[in-house]
């Protein structure tokens, strides 16, 4: 069968805040570009973001990029790629700026600057005390934020794909990358679209989880795509859970609520986090405070009837604060939980929030992989910035506000990395004859299976199975078993069954082809969680226990090492951490407390 | 709240196999943890893969699950089951062409959104930090910037059924407000002259329908007051 082909210098796949910071670059530079979106543009699930944006900004207090490397590193566990957490936090000022040039409704200081909120894990002088160091709009930063892209696109005459699904990627037998094939969900129709230079900009795939912040649609394409043409995925055991999602509704509750003052407390009215955090306390990094919560409530000092979950309190702040700073948390507690946190406290409990792992990149937001010798050697063509690529600039733990900035900087840089090659004459390379093969038999297979599982049932066996076995705190033996059954899920996913035969916007069949997506990422993280065998940031280990050889069971004579997950063989290759920063000096190993 | 069963009456149509559009009675038993209209949309869909609906971020802030409910726009994801009269009626929003289901076409209601110049405009070469701009100006914005784009209350206008084409209707004046409000955009002029037109702006007959079903709690039809009055200040 033929299908059309879409020509173009350049395709992104995805309309958040990545792709469109991507997009800005190539239409500004003038070169044909294709955006491509499940959904409308600020539709996208960064405008759910409500934190903030991190940068040095200084503004109320003094800061330095330095001091943000330092975090940053200390947050990643130690896991992050130095060179490319230097290069990030030097940007930081430059593209925030440039947001606030596009029109960002940024809160502001007295004196007119833009308004800045400590968050957790972000200090001053290297570890010092907490430091402002949060850009944001409110609590609406990522809406503020998505809109002011999507609006400078609008200004550049981007042209927009919305409501097309990229269903897989097309390289050649070179390992090329030539564009991707696509869907139309109005209509159906499937189309090539045939690109120098291809950008992934998918987002992430919190998904996988039961209990997730994540938006409905983050289903992992751009690392299932990848996956399935051959591409590793890199550090996929590394998940955050949000210390405080709405117990019950997963809702997210900024950390921001913690960064104007808000308090957990157990049952008992403590504020716990003194015994676990005595220098930053409730502003500790995420993994921490996410573990000290599940522990409370694992020693029976939980809230509520089944005491499965813990409260935050801002009872004691000027309600005029909390309806200037925090109106749109105030909003969430009333709907989600029924409760005006002006009165009473919170219920929140720990939430599969971000993937740290993803698509190997370099930081010039160039994809690379091992081929010949070269551990990190560039796949031509392709490109990846934002939640689905891995810098690596998070490593084992993100701190908050980071990813907003994750998302501007790799945005960019992939951006430009892709004019710099084509305008440095990267050429069309011609289309495979299979190119839309697999994009065609999987459309098929769905639609012509019958006697299987539905989706829904699938979806549901592979979130339980990711909770149960890869949960805040992990076990051996656990996530062996884990192993086992998301293959099993896997097998039973080929047998997918749908009713819906449709041309026009069939979304059982896209939620089947999503769901398929979602299991690549599943096993990939099932995989490498039981292959490392220490505990590491978001990762820990009940047999990697805090010893005082492994102070928080962390062993990096063993694993300080990024792990490549290759999905045809279900196989584990690890990579060195790059230790050694652009032009600052290494920051060296040390056990991390807050 | 307890484990119960709800009745529903969708509006179903799919143009790859129905001559006409029809309503399909249908229930679904809830979890005691099912509290949104979305949450019970999710359940019906296990039940009927076949029902099509828009969905994303669940908690009101992506503007992809506007339907009509009950007679009323609003987000499926934001309305308590619990409060709805049964049989729940499930259409697509009002005005719009129909794709599939509750799905509609919102190709109109963009491009009056994109008629406004969505933009920031500001000539000056950009300053190396940021521009400032004092609290109280950055305050104008709230009440505009929220906006979610969700077509709740451009659906719910009847100036804006008559003429989709020629009206901007409210969810394009509100973000023409905002713009013309920022003390960063020097475009005022230009955009006030963009909407000095018989039905751009002023087929606005101040029905309120629009604050009335805006899931935001904005304001449109203030908004709409304020660019009439800069008009007017402008004329005299
Ligand atoms: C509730 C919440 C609050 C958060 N708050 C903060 C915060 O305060 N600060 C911070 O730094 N980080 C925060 N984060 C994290 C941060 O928001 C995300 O990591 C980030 O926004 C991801 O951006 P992205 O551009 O990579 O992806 P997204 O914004 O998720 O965009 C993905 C895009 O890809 C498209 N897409 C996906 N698959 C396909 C496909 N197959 N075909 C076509 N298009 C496709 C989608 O349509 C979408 O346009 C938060 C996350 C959540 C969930
Ligand atoms: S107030 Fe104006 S914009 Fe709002 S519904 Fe009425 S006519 Fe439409
Ligand atoms: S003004 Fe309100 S109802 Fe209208 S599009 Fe914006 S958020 Fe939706
Ligand atoms: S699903 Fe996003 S607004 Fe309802």
């Amino acid at each position: 069968m033929s299908i059309p082909i879409l020509k173009f210098d350049a395709v992104i796949v995805g309309a958040g805040g990545a792709g469109l910071r991507s997009a800005i670059q190539l239409s500004e530079a003038g070169l044909k570009t294709a955006v491509l979106s499940k959904v409308f543009p600020t539709r996208s699930h960064t405008v759910a973001a409500q934190g903030g944006v991190a940068a040095s900004l200084g503004n109320s207090e003094e800061d330095h990029w330095h001091w943000h490397m330092y975090d940053t590193v200390k947050g990643s566990d130690w896991l992050g790629d130095q060179d490319a957490i230097e290069f990030m936090c030097k940007k930081a000022n430059e593209v925030v700026v440039e947001l606030e040039h596009y029109g960002m409704p940024f809160d502001r200081t007295d004196n007119g600057k833009i308004y800045q909120r400590p968050f957790g894990g972000h200090m001053s002088n290297f570890g010092e005390k907490p430091v402002r160091r949060s850009c944001a709009a409110a609590d609406r930063t990522g809406h503020a934020m998505l809109h002011a892209m999507y609006q400078r696109n609008v200004k550049a005459n981007t042209q927009f794909f919305v409501e097309w699904m990229a269903l897989d990627l097309i390289r050649d037998s070179e390992g090329h990358v030539l564009g991707v094939t696509a869907m139309e969900m109005e209509t159906g129709q499937i189309v090539i679209f045939h690109a120098r230079a291809t950008i992934f900009a998918t987002g992430g795939a919190g998904r996988i989880y039961y209990s997730s912040t994540n938006a409905f649609i983050n289903t992992g394409d751009g690392l299932g795509m990848a996956a399935r043409a051959g591409i590793p995925l890199e550090d996929m055991e590394f998940w955050q859970f949000h210390p405080t999602g709405v117990a019950g509704a997963g809702v997210l509750i900024t950390e921001g609520v913690r960064g104007e003052g808000g308090i957990l407390r157990n049952s008992s009215k403590e504020r716990f986090m003194e015994r676990y955090a005595p220098n930053a306390k409730d502003l500790a990094s995420r993994d921490v405070v996410s573990r000290a919560m599940a522990t409370e409530i694992k020693e029976g000092r939980g809230c509520g009837v089944n005491k499965d979950y813990v409260l935050l309190d801002v009872t004691h702040l000027d309600p005029a604060t909390i309806m200037k700073r925090l109106p749109g948390i105030r909003e969430i507690g009333i709907q989600f939980a029924g409760v005006d946190c002006i009165k009473e406290p919170l219920p929140v409990v720990p939430t599969c929030h971000y993937q740290m792992g993803g698509i190997p990149t370099h930081y010039s937001g160039r994809v690379v992989m091992p081929q010949g010798g070269d551990m990190s050697a560039v796949v031509p063509g392709f490109y990846a910035g934002g939640e689905c690529a891995c810098a690596s600039v998070h490593g084992a733990n993100r701190l908050g506000t980071n990813s907003l900035l994750d998302l501007l900087v790799f945005g960019k840089s992939a951006g430009d990395s892709a004019v710099e090659d084509l305008k440095g004459g990267r050429a069309h390379r011609d289309l495979p004859k299979d190119a839309g093969d697999l994009a065609l038999e999987r459309i098929s297979a769905i639609d012509n299976r019958k006697g299987g599982a539905s989706v829904a049932e699938t979806r549901l066996a592979m979130q339980r199975t990711m909770q149960d076995h890869a949960g805040v705190f992990r076990f051996g033996d656990m996530l062996k078993q884990g192993v086992t059954k998301i293959l099993e899920v896997e097998k039973a996913a080929r047998q997918m069954e749908i009713k819906d035969k449709s041309k026009v916007w069939n979304t059982a069949r896209i939620e089947a082809l999503e769901t398929e997506n979602l299991i690549e990422v599943a096993k990939a993280t099932m995989i490498s969680a039981e292959a490392r065998k220490e505990s590491r940031g978001a990762h820990v280990r009940d047999d990697a226990p805090d010893t005082a050889e492994f102070p928080n069971g962390r062993n990096d004579a063993e694993w300080l090492k990024h792990t490549l997950y290759f999905p045809q063989d279900n196989k584990i290759m690890y990579k060195p951490v790059n230790m050694q920063p652009l032009t600052v000096e290494a920051i060296e190993l040390k056990t991390r407390s807050y | 709240m307890s484990k119960r069963t709800v009745q529903f009456s969708i509006y179903r149509y799919d143009p790859d196999k129905d001559d006409a559009p029809y309503m399909q009675e249908i229930s679904v038993d809830l979890e005691p943890t099912d509290r949104k209209l979305l949450d019970a949309l999710t359940k019906l869909k296990a039940k009927d893969d076949t029902i099509a609906y828009r969905r994303s971020c669940r908690e009101g802030i992506c503007g992809s699950d506007a339907m009509n409910i009950n007679g009323k726009n609003g987000l499926a994801c934001l309305t308590d089951i619990d409060e709805l009269k049964q049989p729940i009626v499930l259409r697509p929003l009002p005005g719009l062409p129909v794709i599939r289901d509750v799905i509609v076409d919102m190709t109109q209601f963009f491009k009056q959104y994109h008629s406004i110049k969505p933009y920031l405009i500001n000539n000056d070469p950009p300053p190396e930090r940021e521009r400032l701009q004092s609290p109280e100006d950055r305050e104008e914005l709230n009440g505009l910037y929220e906006c979610i784009l969700c077509a709740c209350c451009s659906t719910a206008c009847p100036s804006f059924w008559w003429n989709p084409d020629k009206f901007v209707g409210p969810a394009g004046l509100l973000a023409a407000y905002r713009f013309i409000a920022d003390t960063r955009d020097q475009a005022t002029n230009e955009r006030l002259d963009n909407l000095e037109d018989p039905y751009r702006l002023f087929r606005c007959h101040t029905i309120m329908n629009c604050v009335d079903v805006c899931p935001k709690g904005l304001n449109p039809t203030k908004a709409i007051g304020k660019i009439k009055d800069m008009m007017l200040r402008r004329a005299i």
